[in-house]
C-alpha cells in the first residue's frame, strides 16, 4: 500500500474517539426520549459502532484504496454468516413450532438474575465493584 | 546469510501474498467472532428481560477504557506501518511497542475485570449470558495476547534487522480487526443494557 497518499489518521482517530464518546453517552440519556428511548440507544450503541468500523476499515486498513479482492474476500465470508444467522433465526425466535416446545421461563430467569445481581442488590448489601463482602454466597 | 523471500511476489490478485493471506484470516475470524456475536444476538431477542439485567453487572467505565485503548493502538500501529513505508526503524519500532503497552493496558483491565465479577460469584457457568460473556471477550483477549507476541516478535525479529518491512503492514491490519471486533462487543456487553 505504498504507493497511496495517506489520510490524515489523527483526524479519522478524533472522528473514532467523538463517536466513542456519544456510543458511551447516547444509551445513558436514552430514557429522557421517553418512546423513542430504544431507537436512541439503537442508533448510539449499535449505528455509531458500524460507522466506527467503517472507518476503521476504510482508512486504517486501507480497504478503500485496496484491490477489490479483499473486500470480496471480506463480504463473502459476511454474507455466509447473514445466511447462518437468518437460517437459524427463524427457528431460534420461535418458543415453539411443529411437534417441539422451547422449555422456557423466562419469569423465572429474571428472578435468579435479579437474586445474583450485585448491582441491583448494592443498597441491600452495601457492596460494589471491588469491594470484598458486597455478596453472600446464597444470593447466587 | 541474506533473508530470501519466497511468496511475497507471486499473488495474481496483484496483492502480496501475505497480505492476502491475511485478509484471508480476517476472513475466517468474521465467521467466528460473528457467528458468536449472531448467536448473543439470538439469545438476547429470546430472553430479553433476564439478558438485560445480568448486562446489568458489567462494568462499563472498563469496557470503555479498554475501547479507548485499542482505538489509539490502532492509530499506534497504523503510524508504525506509515513509518516501516518511510524504512524508519526506530520509529517503526516505537509505535508498534506502544501499540504492545496499549494491549497490555487492555488485558490489565480485562484481568482486574474478570476477577471483580468472578469475586462477584459471575463465572463461565453463572447463566447464557456470562457464558456468552465469557467466551467471546475470551477468545477476543487471547486475540490480542497473540496479536501483542507477534508484534513484539516483528519488532524485534524483523524491523531491528531491517528487513520484512511488510509485516508490519500485516499485523496492522490483524491488530485492526481485533480492534473492530471489541468495537461491537463493547456496546453489545457493555451499553445496551
Amino acid at each position: 500500500m505504498a504507493g497511496h497518499k495517506h489520510p490524515s489518521y489523527l483526524k479519522i482517530y478524533i472522528t473514532l474517539v467523538v463517536l466513542f464518546i456519544v456510543s458511551v453517552i447516547g444509551p445513558e440519556v436514552a430514557p429522557s426520549f421517553g418512546a423513542f428511548a430504544r431507537p436512541v440507544v439503537l442508533l448510539t450503541a449499535f449505528g455509531i459502532a458500524i460507522w466506527k468500523a467503517y472507518l476503521v476499515c476504510a482508512y486504517f486498513m486501507h480497504l478503500k484504496v485496496e484491490k477489490i479482492y479483499a473486500p470480496y474476500i471480506l463480504l463473502a465470508c459476511l454474507s455466509l454468516l447473514f445466511v447462518f444467522f437468518f437460517g437459524t433465526a427463524t427457528d431460534a425466535m420461535f418458543a415453539n413450532g411443529h411437534n417441539w416446545v422451547k422449555p422456557m421461563d423466562e419469569n423465572e430467569k429474571v428472578e435468579e438474575a435479579m437474586a445474583r445481581s450485585y448491582v441491583l442488590n448494592k443498597d441491600k448489601h452495601g457492596g460494589g465493584h471491588g469491594d470484598d463482602d458486597g455478596h453472600d454466597s446464597e444470593s447466587r | 546469510m541474506a533473508h530470501e523471500i519466497i511468496a511475497t511476489g507471486r499473488s495474481r490478485t496483484g496483492i502480496p501474498t501475505g497480505r492476502l493471506a491475511v485478509w484471508w484470516v480476517i476472513g475466517s475470524e468474521i465467521l467466528i467472532f460473528g457467528g458468536l456475536i449472531a448467536t448473543y444476538l439470538l439469545n438476547r431477542f429470546n430472553h430479553g428481560p433476564s439478558w438485560s439485567v445480568e448486562a446489568a453487572n458489567t462494568n462499563t467505565f472498563i469496557g470503555a477504557c479498554n475501547t479507548f485503548w485499542l482505538l489509539t493502538s490502532s492509530l499506534f500501529v497504523v503510524y508504525a506501518h506509515a513509518a516501516s513505508e518511510r524504512r524508519d526503524a526506530a520509529k517503526t519500532r516505537m509505535w508498534i511497542w506502544l501499540t504492545i503497552l496499549l494491549g497490555g493496558f487492555f488485558m490489565g483491565f480485562k484481568t482486574y475485570e474478570y476477577a471483580s465479577e468472578i469475586h462477584h460469584g459471575f463465572t463461565l457457568f453463572t447463566s447464557n449470558f456470562w457464558s456468552f460473556y465469557y467466551t467471546a471477550t475470551g477468545l477476543h483477549g487471547f486475540h490480542v495476547l497473540c496479536g501483542m507476541v507477534i508484534l513484539a516478535i516483528i519488532a524485534e525479529g524483523d524491523i531491528k534487522k531491517g528487513r520484512n518491512w511488510h509485516r508490519v503492514e500485516n499485523i496492522g491490519l490483524y491488530w485492526h480487526f481485533v480492534d473492530i471486533v471489541w468495537i461491537f462487543l463493547f456496546p453489545l456487553m457493555y451499553i445496551a443494557k
